[in-house]
């Protein structure tokens, strides 16, 4: 019996998502009294830092047709690991790829699963895991009661810990099919932390007033190495980039701080954003219903107070 | 050319979500439904624009109660040509996609439609799922879809950027923003979607693997404290100092 992570790689490092889930997968582990793996599928450098993470062994397939992502050969690779090392619960990332191989498991292991868990497992007297629901707006615990489990662990809701030393890289052997999905390319957006892994997003909604004002959101953003965000009316209006969008219809969020400029708050748009730890609002409407779900509040001309907090954040920074 | 797009039934985004006295059950009195819009606006659009361009038909189908036949109409008024409803209250993504595969498997579909998500339990899973089932390949979080021969051509988001891949019919995909633009029914639509066939199926057996015990609101937040415009280093020393996030 054992916890198996399958630990995504990224450009042959690894992300804070992938500790996060080793992390979970060894706290998992040690609520069952089982060892902990990590499996890592293609080529990564340094490995065998993941037992600093908490992975007791950590194996590693290396194959030509794991060289781009195939669900369909992933899944299959991932559930012969799962089975080689006797594994009950499998852990993935919440990642775009993450999502793509939970339920691909789930029917291969013939699994319980749970999309997005955001706490720990309570494993007294069963198995249940909490994950957000309602795009946001409520939360709710699943029982699974299935003798293996496949759970996908969001982004940013336990911390990193470290809770072991670096092991050996094990060299695992299975069969991989040929993959059927062929790359054209990738176009990968350089520069900032993407949205989901994000600790700290500035956003800006309609009341910015035009995509040329960006610019101070921007330096506010990078003042405090923050990922920029924007409410949908905003993404639709072409003022900013599709994946910016965070939302009911766009991204689902769970930062530490949550910056919102001159976005009203919308139902949809909390949806999105509303499990964030901190939520700031600066608005010149102190009735924007945002003001309701914030926990701190500006009510003030966004274009003369956002100015003023990124050099607050620039002194604060250079103290 | 023949697609199969699958719809489902969300409550509306502005549906104020509540549950029952213990919190074992959504509350569904009040609640206005829609089709989820991950699998209207942009699944089935694009895939009544590429049997408009090349021919061919659009089937929808549903894994639910009749109360959802006004729903399946809607998906009909907007062009599919006909609609099949799996008859069975679903309870799990694993309970969909298993009755789906199961009426999918006989049928020879060369592409079947998903949503990136439903927007009541956000699990992204019925997609891939069906693609397991039917052992077929699985491309998630379309952005872009192009047909050429026997072959697609799909922009998929991955989080960080886009990957743009190829792959031979048949295959699942799911489909995220940008994949098409919203359609409204029109009159004529609608008319003509009265007299399109709707067939009801029986469900396959499946013993449902997970169910939600618990319910649960977020804890209502307290009160905003307000801060003066003019003075942000207060604010700056209020998260670094109370909130502890910077």
């Amino acid at each position: 019996m054992s916890v198996l992570i399958y630990v995504e790689s990224n450009k042959g490092g690894f992300k804070k998502t992938a500790f996060e889930a080793v992390t979970y997968g060894r706290k998992t582990a040690d609520a069952l009294g089982v060892p902990c793996v990590a499996l890592v599928l293609g080529a990564a450098e340094n490995a065998g830092s993941l037992g600093s993470y908490g992975a007791s062994r950590v194996l590693q397939v290396q194959d030509a047709g794991l060289e781009n992502f195939d669900s369909q050969v992933y899944a299959n690779v991932i559930a012969q690991a799962a089975e080689s090392v006797g594994a009950q619960v499998v852990v993935l990332s919440q990642t775009a790829n993450g999502k793509a191989l939970l339920g691909r498991l789930a029917v291969r292991l013939d699994a319980g699963s749970v999309s997005g868990a955001i706490a720990l497992p309570d494993t007294k007297g069963g198995f249940r895991v909490r994950k957000s629901v309602f795009s946001g707006k409520a939360f709710a615990e699943y029982e699974l009661g299935t003798e293996k489990k496949v759970i996908s662990l969001a982004g940013n809701s336990i911390p990193v810990e470290q809770l072991g030393s670096p092991v050996a890289v094990e060299a695992l052997s299975v069969d991989v099919p040929a993959p059927k999905v062929r790359l054209v390319e990738i176009k990968r957006i350089e520069g900032d932390i993407p949205l989901p892994e994000a600790e700290l997003v500035v956003s800006g909604g309609r009341g910015m007033k035009g995509p040329e004002n960006w610019g101070i959101l921007e330096d506010l953003g990078k003042a405090l190495g923050a990922t920029l965000a924007c409410s949908r009316p905003v993404a639709d209006s072409d003022w900013r980039p599709h994946h910016e969008h965070v939302g009911q219809t766009g991204g689902v969020i769970r930062p530490n701080l949550y910056i919102a400029v001159g976005i009203s708050g919308a139902i949809q748009h909390l949806a999105g954003v509303n499990n964030s730890k901190v939520i700031v609002v600066i608005n010149k409407d102190p009735e924007a219903p945002f003001f309701k779900a914030a926990d701190y509040g500006v009510v003030g001309d966004l274009f003369e107070v956002v100015p003023r907090l990124t050099e607050a954040v620039k002194k604060f920074k250079a103290s | 050319m023949k697609l199969l797009v699958c719809i489902s039934k969300a409550p509306d985004t502005t549906a104020k979500i509540s549950f029952s006295a213990d919190n074992k059950e959504f509350n569904s009195a009040g609640v206005q439904y829609i089709l989820n819009p991950y699998d209207e606006w942009y699944s089935l659009v694009r895939a009544l624009e590429l049997v408009e361009a090349q021919g061919g038909t659009v089937t929808v189908v549903n894994v639910g109660p009749a109360e959802n036949d006004t729903l399946i109409r809607k998906a009909l008024a907007i062009g599919a040509n006909d609609a099949v409803r799996i008859d069975a209250q679903p309870l799990s993504a694993m309970f969909v996609a298993k009755q789906i595969a199961a009426y999918a498997k006989e049928q020879n579909f060369d592409a079947i439609f998903c949503g990136k998500e439903t927007i009541d339990y956000n699990g992204a899973e019925v997609g891939p799922m069906l693609a397991e089932y039917l052992d077929l390949p699985f491309l998630s979080f379309a952005n872009h879809l192009e047909f050429d021969g026997g072959k697609a051509k799909v922009s998929r988001d991955i989080g960080d950027g886009t990957e743009v891949v190829e792959v031979e019919m048949p295959f699942v995909l799911s489909a995220a923003k940008d994949l098409a633009e919203q359609r409204i029914p029109n009159m004529m639509g609608i008319m003509k979607a009265k007299q399109k066939p709707l067939q009801v199926v029986a469900p396959v057996d499946f013993q449902d693997k997970v169910k939600v015990t618990t319910y649960e609101l977020p804890p209502a937040k307290t009160a905003v404290k307000l801060i003066d415009p003019e003075n942000m280093d207060e604010l700056v020393r209020l998260l670094h100092e109370e909130a502890k996030v910077i």
